[in-house]
């Protein structure tokens, strides 16, 4: 009797995950299917492919429209990972270890910044960028990307450097490490996991980002993928780029899909301890 | 306002470091702060709340430096005539452009959608996020295939989904655009408004899950297997003992996602670009920046919808007080 239930249990479990993945997958698989259909049947309305072929990935790494964008979106999320993440751990290690004032002020602005409209930043941001001169540059796309993944990070990391064993931290500064050393040193390896989790969402944030790209751009110099992917319009006036779009979107698809199967415990975790406990 | 208001207090703060820490010691507090048992207490003090601020400090700069300067500036943009293409008739108007705004219809009817598109994809992501919450949590098989699946949608790009769904709707390429006999939905207001609001639950439901199941693993198992001897139902379990304690966690799902929802941009601009009344407020404000070239009125409505999500975040927290994130961050070392 207990053996049965549990077996019915369990297949209706199996049912509501079929449901799930078949949800979360259709649309990913829809766009790589037509992104591997040739030009006569990519309007056949048809889930698969009934010709495969590679040549709408040929033609978008031929084009230096594509792969231009690509070299911008991966520099700009890396580098802007990197700060967001540096600057956001030296935050949370004060965030979760001393005491000082004005400790309470700064968790209320990264609260406040993560709530921010970011639309609301576009148009005088696009203004400040154009006097500066960092209007369509890397660093202008930088810049708004780290303020928007620090509240992401502190919390993220806050909520990580709080499970840490801090007496480690204690016996070294007991050795004569001072605070700073004992960070470096000791805390800083056993943080890497965090780090490391906390770098993958601020990736993938600054990856997805769309809207400050679009309008903080205007040519190939610091145009990324997603902008690129909107303004695809085929080799010529009469070609549809729905095969090139498709094959873009899939590369850059790609990174996500890895972080995703490599790393879901990580993400799941990094995504959950920040968002309880503040 | 209160972004306006804390950069004020950040430099007070600032500013109190440098005259009470002093840069007398600037050598000393580390080889104190090693020798803690027989350093004077106030002297340790001293040391972790400079260390505290010193790293605090980039963080906080950056964070204000790019957020609150140009939101200042947008207020001063948007009391100003100033159109790009014609830089000389740019003067001080007041609220000139508020009024513009604010009385043009093409305004209200980006807020109606972006209201409603707000509304309805919370509620139902409300809803299968906490589904999803539930099977992630407590599914008997396949935990990790229907985690890893659902970060997914969380993980990939908008704009490549809003593709998807936009040949997935286009008359002769997509798999659904048969499902209602040879029309276009993507050119009818009200089936356009539906796709939208379909490709932002399909993207972000599991965002809301994950933080429904951050509640969901603070519910005690003693406590619902206890429930469940007392002859509860399911729905007792869930609606008498899971949904007490997930209570903040729900709040600050719903908060964020709300915030989240309004600035409804990337799937509207692929999908519909805006046609067919489709436009949010970020839509309307993309458009008079980028293809009007219109500072001022862009800037107005930055200032509006700005001001409409601090309202809408002000009211939640009144509403719901402490259960606010962070709201007891402050306490907790």
């Amino acid at each position: 009797m207990a053996v049965e239930t549990t077996t019915r249990a369990k297949v209706r479990w199996g049912l509501l995950d079929v449901i799930v993945v078949v949800f979360a997958l259709v649309p990913v698989l829809w766009i790589a299917s037509l992104s591997f259909k040739t030009p006569a049947t990519l309007t056949d309305g048809k889930f698969w492919p009934r010709e495969w072929t590679l040549d709408n990935y040929r033609t978008i790494f031929d084009t230096d429209q594509f792969v231009r964008a690509l070299v911008n979106s991966i520099g700009i999320a890396l580098i802007a990972t990197l700060i967001a993440v540096v600057l956001g751990a030296m935050a949370a290690y004060a965030i979760s270890r001393l005491d000082f004032p004005g400790k309470k002020l700064l968790v209320g602005v990264s609260l406040l910044i993560a709530m921010f409209p970011q639309v609301s930043l576009v148009s005088p941001l696009f203004e400040i960028e154009r006097q500066l001169g960092l209007f369509d540059t890397w660093p202008g796309l930088i810049l708004p990307y780290i303020t928007f993944a620090l509240p992401l990070a502190i919390y993220t990391l806050s909520a990580f450097f709080k499970q840490i064993p801090w007496d480690l931290e204690k016996a070294a500064k007991m050795d004569g490490a001072t605070q700073g050393q004992a960070f470096r040193r000791v805390i800083a390896p056993l943080a890497a996991p965090g780090l490391f989790t906390t770098a993958i969402l601020v990736f993938i944030f600054c990856w997805n980002d769309f809207l400050f790209a679009i309008t903080l751009t205007s040519t190939e110099r610091a145009r990324t993928v997603p902008v690129a992917l909107s303004f695809f319009t085929g080799e010529s006036q009469f070609e549809d780029p729905t095969g090139a779009i498709c094959a873009a979107a899939v590369v850059i698809t790609i990174p996500i899909i890895l972080f995703v199967l490599f790393f879901q415990r990580r993400i799941v975790s990094g995504l959950t301890s920040g968002a309880v406990k503040g | 306002m209160s972004v306006n208001a804390t950069p004020a207090g950040a430099d007070v703060a600032a500013d109190e470091t440098a005259t009470r820490g002093g840069g007398r010691h600037a050598a000393v507090p580390t080889q104190r702060a090693g020798r803690r048992a027989r350093a004077p207490l106030s002297e340790n003090k001293r040391a972790e709340r400079r260390l505290g601020w010193l790293l605090c400090a980039p963080a906080a700069l950056v964070m204000v430096l790019v957020t609150a300067y140009p939101i200042l500036y947008s207020v001063w943009l948007s009391l100003q005539r100033f159109d790009l293409r014609f830089p000389d008739q740019r003067e001080f108007i007041g609220l000139e452009n508020y009024v513009t705004v604010l009385t043009n219809q093409f305004w209200w009817t980006a807020f109606g959608v972006t209201a409603l598109i707000t509304v309805v994809t919370v509620a139902v992501e409300l809803v299968l996020g906490m589904g999803l919450a539930l099977i992630m949590h407590r599914t008997l098989v396949g935990r990790g295939i229907v985690r890893t699946a659902a970060l997914i949608p969380y993980g990939i790009v908008t704009v490549v989904a809003a593709f998807s769904w936009r040949y997935a709707w286009t008359p002769g390429t997509g798999y659904l655009a048969n499902l209602f006999d040879g029309s276009a939905p993507l050119t009818e207001r009200a089936s356009s408004l539906a796709i939208i609001m379909l490709a932002e639950i399909w993207k972000t439901t599991p965002f809301m899950a994950l933080l429904l199941m951050a509640g969901l693993a603070l519910v005690p198992e003693d406590l619902l297997k206890a429930a469940s001897t007392d002859g509860a139902t399911a729905w007792q379990r869930f609606t008498k003992v899971m949904l007490p304690v997930m209570k903040p966690a729900i709040l600050v799902a719903l908060l964020f996602r709300t915030l989240d929802a309004f600035r409804v941009f990337d799937n509207i601009f692929v999908l519909t670009a805006g046609g067919n009344e489709t436009s949010s407020v970020s839509m309307l404000a993309y458009n008079n920046l980028i293809r009007g070239l219109n500072l001022g009125i862009g800037s107005t409505m930055s200032v509006l919808i700005f001001l409409t999500v601090a309202i809408i975040a002000f009211v939640f927290v009144k509403l719901f007080g402490t259960a606010a994130p962070g709201s007891d961050d402050g306490e907790r070392r």
